[in-house]
């Protein structure tokens, strides 16, 4: 394999110069060899995608590109340019912006103070015009078709509008060079139409895009180039066309990966309904009814706003429904008690596993054990040794990348802090799993993991519930219920057509326009 | 389509966007300044009820001279609570800034002993300002450059600066002070203590400065977001360390103030009032997570605070229940602003 991107590939572009190029970049951190001799070029108006396991060095290379971080050897140049000193914040962001997956809006201020933070129109005598500003603001979002009131707080923009916003903020310094960091991680299928929709029209104008996502399908979707890192090296850059995914998957990986493709056998008709839900209705209005037998993994399928997601933390007791009643196992579950529902064996991987799904200071050991403090006591008191044990256990089972369960989870890579939830969730042995959401943000291998465990949970004889708007969560289940606008619109048994269920999602019946 | 500002031009049709939030919400988040001005007339009724002398104008200036000095001190810790910090010492800053000055000036033949006479008086003056900004910037070094624990820092500095004012003075109270530090405590201007000038002026200040310069918008991001902040370009540590100069500065001010007004220090100045600053900052809206509050709604919350107090007193409480009744103050002015401003004080 060619390591060093000397001689770029031929893009769409031609012969013009590079926006960014950076040759011979080394990065280390204490020990850790971040980036190896790597590089990348990116040409303008395309839209490149930067692709990797966690780990790889993506995120270390997009500090450099960004000047955040200063190579310890290599060169980066925009428009073959050198880029400009580390100190010079406005040289770089003229030149270059990212939208990360951490917000970098302020919550506590307006929309139109973010946009112009630190650069607020200032009258002659030096104090902040607040009325120019606002009309600046109005005027920059209406310049990039962003519809969004600039005098209420940031707090309250969705993760959508979120970016919307920071794109536009990039593009009123004058980048035309815009590294997204997994934008679509937090955004529901309709979300990722608009945001490509965007991204087609910034490239119209002149827009380059450095897109950097664990979705294969995007890429495909919305690029023109991919540059794969592994291991701290650069692995390869071709053009999108002419890379199939099994080239991708293993230029990411070093090896072939293939995901569960469920090895499918039919539930016994016998089997016994395990979790029953009726009439259900949620705050939101979401209504939901279904019956799942033992062995049986069921999906919910919806985009945002069908109200899965909703459903399913009403069945966990998160938030406490309108009406309707959920059984497990012929016990009915008091509404909206989630100590009830895990003494009655529900186990949960919620949605959102910084907020709801660890508490990143604690090892993996407390986390993972959290739910089941009764099984870790020795007379009513925690015994560290059970404790271990049963971390241990769910660090094997799962392939947690660690050092033992002593570490703690915040310091452990996305896909693993994912496998510390989903211990937490089976160390309590549930008779009814409920996942949500369960491979958001997640990369290639630590997916095949989880998805692989929750084929062992149901071969158990547990009943599962994968909510998702990821086909390749929902290709495990037997069925999938889809929901849209808080309302189940259909049911595709195990072996549905992506376009089916992708339309039904979105509302549409292929088979009856 | 409208007039373009660069050389691209917009994208011709916007994907649709989920719908904005209520305008309810943005009215009230406007109106969050405003939030206490209700439960201010409410309690003024009240006042007035009880005893018509609350209204009078010699009343009024008592009651706002009587918060002038922690008024003070309350702008500053909310300079730092913006910011997302919290300087527990500036109690002990007030009390220390002017006792030093005094340990300097004060001639020990006319004091028994206390004091060393070592400076002109002239000099008591620059010499608190001096102390409150090295207090500020000791807490600099150690919270913004050796990235130590705000709060526990300032709890040390808060019992080492104390520590400090008891041993110069032996325990003792610093009288017979220069006539330059009894000066603006203790005279009037156009008939209203300086006192009520200097901390209405500082006020509006805070004001000019926290809501219409970019150093003072640098604080509200810094405390809604630091690592945002750095990458907008702001100079994160430095403005914080200013904030905590800035901070000692003005408790070091307030108490040449109150010692001007009571013509003495007293070792045990400033002692437990962190507690009611924090109080009438929090009853204001700022929030102690950073980020969020402005300087007005932290003036009203004290003045609502030292408004109940004066009820109070009018209404003849016996000095013995005044501890507890400051602190059931706190605890009712917090839910006071809770139901009038709609959400909860963090």
């Amino acid at each position: 394999m060619n390591v060093a991107p000397q001689v770029p590939p031929d893009g769409p572009a031609g012969e013009r110069r590079p926006v960014v190029e950076a040759v011979h970049v080394t990065k280390r951190f204490g020990s850790t060899l971040a980036l190896s001799d790597a590089g990348i070029v990116v040409r303008p108006g395309e839209t490149h995608a930067l692709v990797g396991r966690n780990g790889a060095g993506k995120s270390t290379l997009v500090g450099v590109l960004t000047g955040l971080l200063a190579p310890d050897d290599g060169a980066v140049a925009f428009d073959g340019r050198p880029a400009p000193p580390l100190g010079d914040r406005d040289a770089w962001r003229r030149r270059v912006a990212c939208v990360y997956q951490k917000s970098t809006i302020i919550p506590t201020l307006t929309v139109a103070e973010n946009l112009f933070l630190h650069r607020h129109a200032r009258g002659r005598d030096g104090l902040i015009r607040w009325s120019r500003l606002r009309r600046e603001a109005e005027r920059t979002l209406a310049e990039w078709s962003v519809e969004v009131d600039v005098r209420q707080p940031a707090s309250t923009l969705s993760v959508e509008q979120r970016q919307f916003v920071e794109i536009a903020r990039a593009l009123s310094f004058g980048a035309r060079f815009i590294i997204l960091d997994e934008p679509t991680a937090q955004l529901d299928g309709a979300g990722i139409n608009r945001l490509f929709t965007r991204i087609r029209d910034l490239r119209a104008q002149g827009v380059t895009f450095l897109f950097i996502s664990h979705h294969l399908q995007e890429i495909y979707d919305i690029c023109d180039q991919v540059t794969v890192f592994r291991d701290a090296r650069h692995i390869l850059t071709s053009p999108v066309a002419e890379l199939s995914r099994p080239a991708l998957v293993a230029a990411m990986t070093g090896e072939d990966v293939t995901l569960p493709r469920a090895d499918h056998r039919p539930v016994p008709a016998d089997a016994p309904v395990l979790l029953s839900v009726r009439d259900l209705v949620t705050a939101s209005g979401a209504e939901l009814t279904l019956a799942a037998r033992s062995g049986e993994v069921v999906g919910i399928a919806g985009g945002g706003g069908s109200g899965k997601v909703e459903a399913a933390e009403a069945i966990v007791g998160l938030t406490r429904p309108v009406g309707g009643t959920v059984t497990v196992r012929g016990r009915t579950l008091r509404p909206g008690s989630v100590p009830d529902a895990l003494d009655a064996g529900v186990g949960l991987v919620p949605q959102d596993r910084h907020r709801e799904g660890l508490v990143p200071a604690l090892s993996i050991a407390e986390n993972v054990t959290m739910t089941v403090p009764g099984r870790v006591t020795r007379h009513g008191l925690i015994s560290p040794a059970r404790r271990d044990t049963l971390a241990r256990r769910t660090i094997a089972d799962l392939a947690v990348k660690a050092a033992g369960p002593h570490v703690p989870v915040a310091e452990l890579s996305g896909g693993n802090q994912q496998k510390v939830v989903l211990g937490r969730a089976l160390a309590s042995d549930p008779t009814v799993l409920v996942l949500i959401t369960p491979t958001a943000g997640v990369d290639v291998r630590s997916k095949q993991t989880l998805l692989g465990a929750v084929a062992e949970v149901r071969r158990r004889g547990a009943t599962v519930l994968v909510v998702s708007d990821e086909l390749d969560d929902l290709r495990i289940c037997d069925r999938v219920l889809v929901m849209f606008q808080g309302r189940v619109v259909g049911e595709l048994a195990h072996g549905w057509s992506d376009n089916d269920l992708v339309a039904a999602m979105e509302g549409v019946d292929l088979h009856h326009v | 389509m409208s007039e373009t500002l660069s050389a691209a031009s917009p994208p011709s049709a916007a994907p649709p966007a989920p719908p904005p939030p209520s305008p309810r919400s943005l009215a009230l988040a406007r109106l969050r300044d405003l939030a206490l001005v209700p439960a201010i007339v409410a309690v003024a009724i009240v006042g007035w009820i009880v005893s018509p002398v609350f209204l009078s104008s010699d009343n009024i200036i008592n009651v706002l001279q009587s918060m002038s000095e922690i008024a003070i001190v309350v702008l500053a810790e909310t300079i730092v609570l913006i910011a997302g910090k919290m300087d527990l010492s500036l109690e002990s800053t007030f009390g220390l800034a002017p006792g030093v000055a005094a340990w300097l000036t004060v001639d020990p033949a006319l004091t028994r002993g206390l004091g060393l006479d070592l400076l002109p008086g002239a000099w008591a003056v620059p010499v608190v300002l001096l102390v409150g900004a090295l207090v500020g910037a000791f807490n600099g070094l150690l919270i913004v450059r050796f990235g130590l624990n705000g709060f526990i820092v300032t709890l040390g500095m808060l019992i080492v600066l104390r520590g400090l004012l008891t041993g110069i003075s032996g325990g003792q109270t610093f009288f017979a002070l220069p006539e330059s530090m009894t000066y603006l405590g203790s005279t009037s201007w156009l008939g209203v203590p300086a006192s009520i000038w200097v901390s209405l002026l500082l006020f509006a200040a805070g004001i000019v400065v926290l809501g219409f310069t970019r150093a003072g918008r640098a604080l509200y991001a810094i405390g809604g977001n630091t690592d945002a902040a750095r990458a907008a370009g702001i100079r994160t540590d430095r403005v914080l360390w200013i904030a905590l100069v800035v901070a000692g500065v003005l408790a070091a001010l307030a108490g040449l103030l109150i010692s001007g007004r009571l013509a003495a220090v007293p070792s045990a100045q400033g002692d437990g009032a962190i507690f009611q600053v924090f109080a009438a900052a929090v009853i204001g809206g700022v929030s102690l997570n950073g980020g969020k509050g402005s300087v007005f709604g932290a003036f009203t919350g004290v003045l609502l605070l030292f408004m109940i107090i004066n009820v109070l007193t009018l209404a003849g409480v016996p000095a013995q229940w005044t501890n507890f009744l400051n602190g059931a103050v706190i605890l009712v002015a917090l839910v006071v602003s809770r139901i009038t401003g709609g959400r909860a004080q963090t």
